[in-house]
């Protein structure tokens, strides 16, 4: 643990509940209350506390903050409508990606969080690249939770009544208990599941108060990880970083209708032409032949033995109970079912290409 | 029967020429949930501080040090299903592999129970 990491508004709650910390994005954090497997079974048929107060929650407001905005990210703002939440990335002007973030309107502001690790230089680029009269408010006095898991709703809903009203991808403003929380239902589990925002002062008040429901348990840092990738979910500087685009990280859903044709983003012109034409590499999902995981790293070989590609997340599904991965590899051989064979530690591993998510996703969505 | 300790978190348990050697309880506890073992195969050679079995967790892979010289007589079979063995039962049925031992003098460069107790107590 380096001496220079910071203390979470809750790291003497995690501590006091047995939690193991390590050191992550500058932070002490949880990386396991009981232990991981435990942990993933727990938030996939109960419901998981997770403190993620490392993430960058931010304040972007003005006149021209839409504008502003769209100018750095690939989503449609304009149509994104009060209260509703959307997936989008910084971009680079080359297409790279800066970071993966959550955008919401929110009355006259945007709400965005941002990932732990890059919130720093996301909020300089964002400063750099906003246009003047646009404010930036990074909200160091808020913490942020996630509560996951299918009986999530019901350990909520008696303390922040209403909750159960919110679908997947929209928030709003509750009373938690006493306690003014900005609640979204969404998460990074593939479960249903809300993320909570609420002052630092007052986290270790709600913690104690959801993790004293019946349903809920403290779920550390290993077990996210497990259930989103379980989930297909990227994590950034480990499937996404400055030199993957988001057709190539298979997150082409996050460049709106309107800015595909309008364009306008950073990187719209080779982002754009992978939309049309594809991208020579995908982030695909594998399945690994036996029970032994591979890791981020692990080079991805064809036929003659040369690396074609490379694995950027890889472990051992709780659920499935057997190894999976992410891997970047050639868009000609990302078809489910594809045969892929990995190399590791000068060992082969055969494998399978898999389509994601491995575990369905159980978003609570509107009813049509 | 005499079980020793080695600082990289082995014990081996000798019972004439004979060594089972595993990773304490200490040790499965830092790695957490053991998800795959490889462990050697009889006839194979290994020496002392060199590769010879390779525990993977949820969040990694750790490579398993021979702790004294010799050839391995029987790898534990039962690991390859049942690698939570190590978790649950570290220093009995999650034995990693068995071997005869070449060198019995190594034994005294390695702690007794007491020893690597006060050894763990100072990490």
């Amino acid at each position: 643990m380096s001496d220079a990491d910071q203390k979470l508004p809750l790291d003497a709650w995690h501590r006091a509940r047995g939690a193991r910390m390590v050191s992550f994005a500058g932070y002490e954090m949880p990386i396991q209350y009981e232990g991981i497997i435990a942990e993933h079974r727990w938030t996939r048929e109960s419901a998981g506390l997770f403190d993620v107060s490392h993430m960058g929650q931010l304040i972007i407001a003005g006149r021209d903050a839409e504008k502003g905005l769209e100018a750095l990210l690939p989503a449609d703002l304009k149509i994104l409508r009060d209260g509703r939440l959307r997936y989008s990335l910084l971009l680079r002007d080359d297409g790279g990606i800066i970071d993966d973030l959550m955008v919401t309107r929110r009355g006259e502001h945007f709400y965005m969080v941002v990932n732990g690790a890059t919130k720093h230089g996301d909020i300089e680029h964002l400063r750099n690249r906003l246009p003047s009269g646009v404010i930036l408010d990074h909200m160091k006095e808020q913490a942020l939770l996630a509560l996951q898991g299918p009986k999530a709703v019901g350990a909520l809903a008696r303390h922040a009544p209403g909750v159960e009203q919110l679908t997947f991808m929209t928030g709003g403003a509750f009373d938690l208990a006493g306690t003014g929380a900005w609640i979204s239902r969404s998460g990074y589990t593939g479960e249903d599941g809300f993320e909570i925002s609420v002052p630092a002062a007052r986290v270790a008040a709600v913690a104690d108060l959801l993790a004293g429901e019946p349903e809920v348990k403290p779920i550390g840092l290993g077990a996210r990880d497990s259930l989103r990738l379980e989930a297909g979910l990227p994590l950034y500087g480990h499937d996404l970083d400055t030199g993957t685009t988001p057709v190539e990280a298979n997150l082409a859903f996050a460049i709106s209708k309107r800015r595909r044709h309008e364009g306008g983003y950073p990187g719209a012109d080779r982002i754009g032409r992978e939309l049309d034409q594809g991208a020579i590499r995908l982030l695909a999902g594998l399945f690994v032949e036996g029970r032994q995981p591979v890791r981020e790293g692990a080079r991805v070989l064809d036929d003659e033995g040369n690396e074609v590609g490379k694995v950027t997340s890889g472990g051992f599904s709780p659920t499935l109970e057997r190894p999976i991965a992410l891997a970047y590899v050639p868009a000609a051989s990302a078809a489910p079912g594809a045969t892929v064979t990995i190399e590791q530690r000068g060992k082969i591993f055969k494998g399978a290409i898999a389509a994601t998510p491995f575990v369905p996703h159980k978003y609570v969505r509107k009813s049509a | 029967m005499s079980v020793y300790y080695s600082k990289e978190h082995e014990w081996v348990r000798v019972e004439g020429d004979t060594a089972t050697v595993g990773i304490t309880d200490f040790a499965q506890g830092q790695l957490g949930d053991i998800v795959f073992v490889e462990v050697p195969e009889a006839g194979r050679q290994v020496a002392q501080g060199g590769d010879a079995a390779v525990v993977e967790s949820v969040k990694a892979a750790s490579d398993v040090y021979a702790p004294v010289t010799g050839e391995v007589i029987e790898g534990n079979a039962a690991l390859a299903d049942t690698p939570e063995l190590v978790n649950s039962d570290p220093e009995g049925e999650g034995w990693f592999f068995k071997l005869k031992l070449a060198d019995p003098g190594q034994l005294d460069g390695l702690m007794d129970a007491a020893a690597y107790k006060a050894f763990c107590d100072s990490l």
